[in-house]
This record gives structure tokens, C-alpha cells and sequence, in this order.
């Protein structure tokens, strides 16, 4: 499980995370939302220690990760994947290289091993025959399921989704969603997902965590989220231009 | 009053923060040099960058600064009627200041920019947060090779450039203005000792470690999109260049 205890982050004088207090069940899908410019993705880096909080800390089943020293952490990370926003999938290696890099660096597997599993690892996203290509010749969709591809490779424990279908089309975005829940089932991993897909995500998710202004707003299942009478979350549900958020 | 402190100060700790973070790059980096020094291949793929892939440039330059250099000191050596000296000026130039300041200088802006272009690219794009959560050390496949390549490279740019100019002088010296080849050849025999050459290659294998150390540096805290990029890759070009002449200037004070 991870837990983040009163978590404050600020960005000169702008306050993003104020004394925030979440719970990610393990095991379970959990989707964290709210609108742009909130900090979702600040949230998520907090997770896997990728950004140090003002105050507060991130338990990770227990452990504080906090401040913890860089050889600590990495044994820590060794349990997570994370999908990033945009990908970030190494622009000068192929795709296979790309998804193989982990498994050269931390395993002692044989080249023939290696091929096989990065195979699997592609098949099971719905890859075939892009070995060769770079990211740059890949599709959006395509770029997200290899980064995907190499963030389940290690079987980790925990895996971070930052806005896994942004900048893809709807049916494309569905696709992908039900590719998380079904690699979910079958891997039994804790997932974090930051999106803004709504109410799409709700189909997917375990939980749901509303940020607002620094805090989680609210906290529960898709249909505690989807029958709540809070003003904020109703907006931002149904998109609505009037209330509480203001759209500059 | 106090505005004026807040004035002077905001930047003077700007200053001394950016230097302490520097330095402490600088003591990470060596660490890891030795702790993590990376594999062979990624590392002859950056000597093959950072060196094969300047020879050109340095080629070029080393010929010019040769040439310019044969004209100018048979100009100025004839007018005291020691032209046989020429030798000796351009070989002593060349292998104790201009070849290493020349060479780091043009592999600065070669290959200096592009790692930090490279490396400021990989930062904006998520790419070494991704090495980092991958539990990898993004020194260790980012910087150490560039770093060792580096090392490795300059001293043997160094010596090509030495070797081109001395060229280029005899070319202008002997075979345009007429000087005696073999005054020119022993005039350099007789002048050029060992603490010069090796004066000049301990300068370069410095300068090797400025260049990758401030262009490393610069391109790991790059910042906001490709303005960032366009600006750590300048600010980059022009540290490593300033640093080399000061430390130029110290190594010759000191090795003199």
C-alpha cells in the first residue's frame, strides 16, 4: 500500500500539494483526477521519489521513502514500473531495445531469454513486427503500449500510469484502458493512474481520488464518485463551464 | 536599504547556489567514474563521437592555424633576420597553447553542444526520470561514457592538431616562402622538449574533463522545453570555452 502523510510541495509561491492525505490501496486500480494544473502528476512523482516533498512523506507498505539515501530508494523502485505522460521511451533505441533495456541492465538472462520475453511483453500488448522501428515512427497509441510493454517487463508491484491516454482518440483511449484493467487482472498489480478521462476511467477503477487545490476532495468507488452532490466534483464530471472551478 | 540587499543578494545566491551544485555534480561524477564506469561499447561509441567525428574540423583548423601561423612568424622573424627560427615558433606554439586550447575550443562547439542538447533532451522529455524509476543510474549510462570518451579523445585531437599545424607552418614557411626545410625541421628538433608535449597533452585531458563535466551538467538540469534546451546548450558552449582559457592560463602559470 501506499500512503502519502500530510504531503506539501510548493514551486516557488505556488503551493501545488497542500498537507495531502491519500491511501493506495495494493492490488487495486486507483485513479487519481482533477483538472490541469493541479498537480496530479506532481502527486504521482512523489510516489516513486522522483520529486522530494516540503513536508510530509510517502509510505511505501510501511517504509518511509521520504529522504530516503539513492541506494535505499532504487531497491524501492525496483518494485515499481511507471508509464509516463509522454512516454518517454528512449528516442535513440528501437522499440525492441527500448523494452529489452531493463532486462539487460538488472537481469543475467541469455539473449535468446531476453528475446522471448520482450516478444511476450509486446504480443500481450497487441504488438507484432515493430522490433526495428524507432519511437518517432510509431503512433501515439503505439508509443503508449510499447512504454507499457516495458513497464510490466519486470512484473513489478506497483505500476504509475501519468495520463496513459492523453492525446489519443476514443476508441484508441478505450483500448487502453481495458488493456490496463485486463494487464491488472492478470499481474495482480497496485495501479496508480492520473487521467482526466471521465467518466470513462470509472469503468476501469477501483477507487477515485479527486484533487482540488492541493487536497483530495474526495475519496471513494466509481459510484460513490458518480453519486456524489459535491459542487466541485459534479463540475468536473459533467464538464459543466459554471461553479466552483474556474477556467481562465 | 534593504531592497538594495535583496537586490545585490537574490543574485549573488543564485550565483553560489548554481556553483555549489556544480561542484557537487562535479564530485558525483567522479564518484561514479569509479564506482560506475559504464560499458565498453557505449564508451568507444562516444570516443568514436567525440573524437573520429571532430577530426575534420580539428583537421581543418589545425591546417589554418598552421598556416596563419608560418605566415605571421616568418613576417615577424625576417624583420630580425631570424627566419630559421620559424620551426621552432610554430612547433612550440602549437604543442604547448594552441593545440590543446584550440582543439577543446573546437570540440566544444562540435561536440560539447550536442551533449548537452543530447542530455537536456532526455531531462525534458522524461527520459532520465524514466532511467531513475527504472532504478538505473542515469549517471552511469549518461555521463561516464562521455566523460571517459572525453578524456580519451582530446588528448589524441590534441595531438593531431599539433601535427597538422607543424604541417601547415612547414607548407607556408618552406614551400611558399622559401625557408630551408632543414632549418625549419631542426630549428623545431632542437626546441621542442618533452615537458612541452607534455605540457600540452596534460592541458587537453583537462579541458577533455571541463568540456564533459559543464556540458553534462548543463544539459542534466535543463529546464522548460526547447528554450531550455537552446539555453543550457548555449550557456554550456560558453562555460566550458571561458573555463578552458582560465584554466589555460593557470596550468601555463604553473607547468611553465
Amino acid at each position: 500500500m501506499i500512503e502519502l502523510v500530510r504531503l506539501t510541495k510548493s514551486f516557488g509561491k505556488q503551493l501545488v500539494l497542500n498537507d495531502l492525505n491519500l491511501k493506495i490501496p495494493a492490488g487495486k486500480i486507483t485513479a487519481v483526477i482533477g483538472p490541469s494544473g493541479e498537480g496530479k502528476s506532481v502527486l504521482l512523482k512523489h510516489m516513486i521519489g522522483l520529486m522530494k516533498p516540503d513536508n510530509g512523506k510517502v509510505m511505501v507498505d510501511g517504509e518511509d521513502i521520504t529522504w530516503m539515501g539513492r541506494s535505499q530508494l532504487n531497491r524501492v523502485r525496483e518494485r515499481f514500473g511507471m508509464l509516463f505522460q509522454g512516454v518517454a521511451l528512449f528516442d535513440s533505441m528501437t522499440v525492441f531495445e527500448n523494452v529489452a533495456f531493463p532486462l539487460e541492465e538488472k537481469t543475467r538472462l541469455s539473449r535468446d531469454e531476453i528475446r522471448d520475453r520482450v516478444h511476450e511483453a509486446l504480443e500481450h500488448v497487441g504488438l507484432k513486427d515493430v522490433d526495428e522501428k524507432y519511437p518517432d515512427q510509431l503512433s501515439g497509441g503505439m508509443k503508449k503500449r510499447v512504454g507499457l510493454a516495458r513497464a510490466l517487463l519486470l512484473k513489478p508491484d506497483i505500476i504509475l500510469f501519468d495520463e496513459p491516454t492523453t492525446g489519443l482518440d476514443p476508441i484508441i483511449c478505450n483500448a487502453m484502458h481495458r488493456l490496463i484493467k485486463e494487464t491488472q487482472e492478470r499481474f495482480g498489480f497496485t495501479a496508480v493512474i492520473v487521467t482526466h478521462e471521465v467518466p470513462s476511467i470509472f469503468e476501469i477503477c477501483d477507487y477515485v481520488a479527486m484533487l482540488f487545490r492541493g487536497r483530495i476532495q474526495m475519496r471513494g468507488t466509481p459510484e460513490e464518485i458518480r453519486g456524489s452532490e459535491d459542487p466541485v466534483l459534479r463540475q468536473f464530471i459533467t464538464g459543466e463551464l459554471e461553479g466552483p472551478l474556474q477556467f481562465v | 536599504m534593504s531592497s538594495l540587499f535583496s537586490y545585490l543578494g537574490r543574485p549573488a545566491v543564485s550565483v553560489l547556489r548554481e556553483m555549489g551544485r556544480m561542484v557537487l555534480f562535479l564530485f558525483y561524477a567522479l564518484w561514479m567514474l569509479f564506482r560506475a564506469p559504464g560499458k565498453p561499447i557505449p564508451i568507444l561509441k562516444q570516443i568514436k563521437f567525440i573524437g573520429a567525428k571532430s577530426f575534420f574540423v580539428i583537421f581543418l583548423t589545425a591546417a589554418f592555424t598552421g598556416m596563419v601561423l608560418g605566415l605571421q612568424g616568418y613576417y615577424t622573424l625576417t624583420k630580425t633576420g631570424t627566419e630559421g627560427m620559424l620551426g621552432s615558433v610554430v612547433a612550440l606554439s602549437l604543442i604547448r597553447e594552441l593545440g590543446p586550447v584550440l582543439a577543446a575550443l573546437m570540440v566544444t562547439g562540435r561536440a560539447g553542444s550536442a551533449i548537452t542538447a543530447e542530455i537536456g533532451i532526455m531531462r525534458i522529455t522524461e527520459q532520465i526520470d524514466a532511467l531513475e524509476t527504472m532504478a538505473l543510474e542515469p549517471f552511469k549510462y549518461l555521463m561516464s561514457p562521455k566523460i571517459l570518451a572525453a578524456l580519451v579523445a582530446l588528448p589524441l585531437l590534441c595531438s593531431i592538431f599539433d601535427v597538422v599545424g607543424i604541417a601547415g607552418g612547414y607548407l607556408v614557411g618552406v614551400k611558399m616562402m622559401g625557408l630551408n626545410p632543414g632549418a625549419y625541421i631542426n630549428g623545431m628538433e632542437k626546441s621542442v622538449e618533452w615537458k612541452d608535449v607534455y605540457s600540452g597533452l596534460v592541458k587537453s585531458v583537462s579541458f577533455g574533463f571541463i568540456i564533459s563535466w559543464v556540458c553534462c551538467y548543463k544539459g542534466f538540469y535543463t529546464t522548460r522545453g526547447a528554450e531550455g534546451v537552446s539555453r543550457s546548450t548555449t550557456d554550456a558552449v560558453v562555460m566550458s570555452s571561458v573555463l578552458i582559457l582560465i584554466w589555460d592560463y593557470f596550468l601555463t602559470s604553473v607547468m611553465m
